[in-house]
């Protein structure tokens, strides 16, 4: 077929309504499957639907062309319904070459549908994915539906004409031809992606005409094609009206943190050195210069969180971020800052673990070390935030946290929801809560470094520049009243429950613990952090089963705990903790709440959960 | 100018009320003093003033000073005071090091510091030696030194700390004997005025574990000469006569005597700190006789914070963006309307 033949009116099909789909883009890391993907989503959101997206890719930069490690994919969920992860098994696939095939051939729900580029099956890399023979013609396809399209071909002649490409800009616009096809397939219009490749080529026209003919060109084709038998659509979700924007997790979390400067009337300071997955808070941070923002990199992880302790002495709102073995390197300094009682903010975006473990997977494997990972006892805030757009919120709550309460706060997220992408309801920073801090400004007789608010135990923040305020902090141990070193061992004890009895009186300030689906019954759910979609989503299909007893608690504050906890925990049978590592939440709360019998679903693979092997296992627990 | 304000402080206003706590007879007090009695010398109000130390004897040094002052973990006061400075550039920030302190475990953040030039002052006491930890050998003691971890003669080589410095392109090196308290607050006093990383290398004896290590430059007897003592734009010349003087023969210095061999003052080399090219810091930093002190290097460069503010300005004044919502609602937005 030639791609003069095909025209616009060539099929006219009613579409078949769905609820939900679940699209992966697959190909070679330059590819561009991110960018297609991305597409995808942001067109699927502006016409209505709720969407979560995760990106999957290598961390090798550029892999070997061809290999099995080098491929890189973008997966999307989209729904008239909520929809609350980026799906566990998948609709359609879209392979680019036969490593991308073979790799994620396994999320293919069996007798959907795959859109190959047939001319990426040669004998080169189909020998590069260690295939013997060709899956396209040895019928081990059989059981899906197979579309092969030589869309190597297709894009060339589209692009003949086009003068100023040279061959690699030809090549590399392929990923559009499939994209046109989805677009086709789903019912939806190119338009947004021809206005971004207007913005993102402006000074390039060779590259918007480009482009745009081969993703209208894949368009046309689908169209055409009779391979393709029907089109869908996913109307549009019933979402809270508002202003929206897609928007990923680490983007959240600096979004988050700007909004908390604002609110406080701080300047931002993010002290920071480049680790996986968390360095995209620092690209977002470093951008926003025009608010005050200070970013600052740093030589390592510890240089990183000094720097922002030296600006929260200064009276800055500072921040640091990092992922699991930053966190490691931070510990010494962490405990510093809990010693000299200063407000900090240290995000840890999880990843795999331990040592360097899986760089560009999630996994919750750090909230021990969140937790206890210091050098004597050294108690922390730490909260976690549930979804993408969550960060936003639980970024600004954790800056609250540090802020009033004079402490550091660990908030934890992870790979997962840091890299995933969700609609975000836009909050103006005039809606947020108040944030108040503890700065002092004048001079009074008797003041003391450590005075402190009797109700939350936090003391004056008196900062350089203050006359009259002039004072010593530091890691000896302070007497109680002067701040002064001391040595003496029952104001030890004093200073040690002091900052114990500080962190638990941070539970008047969060809010209680919110269940939901049944509030009382036979098996509570609780996860915590960013299992929330994964575990919503089970929950509520394992409820729609029939299964109206079933309750699921979700925890944002790890350290301390809502206060109504126990309370929640009373009113269930059974409970069950699900978490991604092998039962750090479950050891904090058998710790607490000894009383309770807690089960547990675990799994340390670096993958977030599917919503098949938690439904399979609350049904063995109930 | 700061150097022109009224003087409105003395010594005792920086004193602070805690007991001083290092052996009697320590350098330490030495540097103490000097500080003290630089500071009113300054024109800094006593509030904008910071000290930051790590860990070690020298590191108690902020409890003892009546300012602001963070007394923090081994190696890292020069991240500390970074932020510091980095969220409020009106603060004179002191980072109080010693040589394990800054050149052992916190090697790393002493060359990184003085590589930005982030306008602060580093006064290090090298004493040769671990005080704090009862006597092992530093990054500075000397091959064959006996210590309490080198029972048989240190077999490290040491690193010496101008050089070092010069190789992270330290702006401004001075050099003095912890014996010499009025060259130490003047010192001090330029260290402050230099816009940049000031490094302030302070010979200090340890009367307990390393006593008279520098005994054979610092004495009284002998230290006009056997040291050289460097001022910008005056002649190379030492001696208890300033007799002797540095001239450059070949690619070295070489001691000449005034007087001998038709050698006249105006054969002298002239000293210039101000130079950027490091390399006749570098051979009087090398120098073992006379040994040089003073100010050897102030180079004046521009600073991380002038870069910075300079970048700021430049973006606010252009952004679109001048409160958070005007980020949050810009770009690609869209609207979900009530059913």
């Amino acid at each position: 077929m030639s791609i003069e033949s095909l025209t616009k009116e060539s099929r006219t099909l009613k579409p078949e309504e769905l609820q939900a789909v679940v699209i992966r883009f697959v190909g070679d890391s330059g590819d561009g499957m991110q960018l297609t993907g991305t597409q995808f989503s942001d067109t699927s959101a502006m016409f209505g639907n709720d969407i979560a997206t995760f990106p999957n890719y290598p961390s090798e930069i550029r892999a070997p062309q061809g290999s099995l490690y080098g491929v890189s994919g973008f997966q999307v969920h989209i729904g008239s319904v909520e929809v609350s992860t980026p799906g566990d098994s998948v609709d359609l696939l879209v392979a680019m070459n036969p490593a991308a095939l073979k790799t994620n051939l396994y999320a293919l729900k069996p007798g959907h549908t795959i859109i190959v580029d047939k001319d990426a099956f040669t004998k080169k890399n189909l020998e590069k994915a260690f295939y013997e023979t060709n899956p396209l013609e040895d019928g081990s396809l059989e059981g899906y539906r197979v579309i092969e399209v030589d869309m190597s071909t297709l894009t060339k002649e589209t692009l003949k004409d086009v003068a100023g490409l040279d061959n690699k800009a030809i090549t590399r616009s392929k990923n559009m031809f499939a994209l046109g096809m989805v677009y086709w397939m789903y019912n939806r219009s190119t338009d947004h992606t021809v206005d971004f490749f207007n913005k993102k080529f402006k000074n390039k026209p060779e590259l918007v005409e480009a482009n745009t003919k081969v993703l209208n060109a894949g368009f046309y084709f689908a169209e055409t094609l009779e391979l393709i038998p029907n089109s869908f659509t996913v109307s549009p979700a019933k979402m809270k009206p508002g202003t929206y924007r897609i928007i990923m997790g680490n983007t959240a979390t600096a979004w988050g943190l700007l909004a908390a400067s604002e609110k406080s009337g701080l300047e931002l300071f993010l002290g920071s050195y480049p680790i996986t997955p968390a360095t995209d808070i620092l690209h977002e941070l470093v951008k926003h210069k025009h608010f005050g923002v200070k970013a600052f990199q740093a030589e390592d992880e510890i240089a990183g969180i000094c720097s922002a302790i030296g600006a929260s002495f200064a009276g800055d709102l500072a921040i640091t971020t990092t992922s699991g073995p930053g966190l490691a390197l931070k510990g010494e300094a962490l405990g510093l800052t809990m010693m000299i009682e200063l407000p900090l903010v240290v995000i840890n975006v999880q990843r795999g673990g331990p040592s360097t473990g899986l760089p560009t997977k999630t996994e919750q494997s750090d909230l021990l070390q969140a937790m206890y990972g210091r050098s004597g006892e050294s108690p922390v805030i730490v909260i976690a935030a549930g979804t993408p757009a969550d960060c936003f919120n639980f970024a600004y709550e954790a800056a609250r946290l540090a802020l009033e309460h004079m402490t550091p706060v660990v908030l934890l997220t992870d790979g997962y929801i840091a890299n995933g992408s969700a609609p975000w309801k836009i909050q103006s920073v005039v809606d947020m809560p108040e944030i108040k801090n503890r700065k002092v400004t004048k001079a009074t007789e008797n003041w003391h470094p450590y005075n402190r608010d009797p109700k939350t135990l936090s003391r004056d923040w008196a900062v350089p520049g203050t006359p009259g305020l002039e004072h010593r902090v530091g890691g000896l141990e302070k007497d109680s009243i002067t701040g002064d070193v001391n040595y003496v061992p029952e104001n030890h004890q004093v200073m040690t429950n002091t900052r114990a009895e500080k962190i638990k009186r941070v539970q008047d300030n969060i809010p209680n613990l919110k269940v939901e689906y049944a509030q009382e019954g036979d098996l509570l759910v609780v996860g915590w952090g960013g299992t929330y979609g994964t575990l919503h989503s089970a929950v509520k299909e394992f409820t729609d089963q029939g299964h109206k007893n079933v309750g699921f608690a979700h925890f944002n504050y790890i350290n301390p705990m809502p206060k109504n906890t126990e309370e929640v925990f009373k009113k269930f049978k059974k409970i069950i903790v699900c978490e991604l590592n092998s039962g750090q939440f479950a050891f904090v709360l058998r710790a607490n709440f000894g009383q309770f019998n807690f089960h547990q679903i675990n799994k340390v693979q670096g993958l977030p959960f599917s919503n098949d092997e938690l439904i399979q296992k609350f049904k063995q627990i109930l | 100018m700061e150097a022109t304000a009224v003087k409105k402080y003395t010594y005792k206003d920086f004193v602070s009320d805690q007991e001083v706590r290092w052996c009697p007879g320590c350098d330490d007090y030495v540097i103490l003093n000097s500080m003290q009695k630089a500071l009113p010398e300054m024109g800094v109000e006593k509030e904008n003033v910071v000290f930051v130390s790590g860990i070690g004897c020298s590191s108690r040094f902020p409890y003892y000073m009546n300012t602001y002052g963070v007394h923090s973990i081994h190696g890292r006061a020069p991240g500390i005071a970074s932020g510091v400075k980095l969220a409020n550039p009106d603060l004179s920030v002191w980072i109080i090091t010693g040589d394990g302190d800054a050149m052992a475990i916190g090697g790393n953040h002493f060359i990184h510091v003085l590589r930005r030039n982030i306008d602060l002052n580093i006064v290090l006491f090298n004493n040769e030696i671990y005080g704090l930890t009862k006597g092992q050998f530093s990054p500075t003691s000397l091959v064959g030194q006996k210590t309490k971890s080198s029972p048989y003669g240190n077999t490290q080589p040491p690193f010496s700390p101008g050089e070092l410095a010069l190789g992270a392109n330290a702006r401004f090196y001075a050099r003095i004997g912890g014996n010499n308290p009025k060259a130490m607050t003047q010192i001090f006093i330029e260290a402050h005025r230099f816009k940049g990383t000031s490094l302030i290398e302070v010979l200090q004896n340890c009367v307990i574990f390393n006593d008279g290590c520098y005994t054979d430059v610092t004495d009284k007897e002998v230290k006009d000469d056997k040291q050289i003592y460097l001022e910008h734009g005056k002649p190379m010349i030492f001696g208890k006569n300033s007799e002797k003087g540095l001239v450059l023969k070949g690619l070295k210095l070489e001691v000449v005597t005034i007087g001998e061999n038709g050698i006249t003052e105006k054969d002298i080399l002239i000293h210039d700190a101000k130079e950027q090219d490091p390399t006749m810091h570098q051979m009087l930093i090398r120098l073992e006789y006379p040994l040089a002190t003073g100010i050897i290097r102030a180079f004046d460069d521009v600073t991380l914070e002038e870069r910075e503010d300079e970048l700021t300005k430049k973006i606010k004044a252009n952004s679109k963006y001048k409160k958070t919502d005007d980020l949050f609602f810009s770009g690609e937005t869209y609207e979900v309307k009530a059913p």
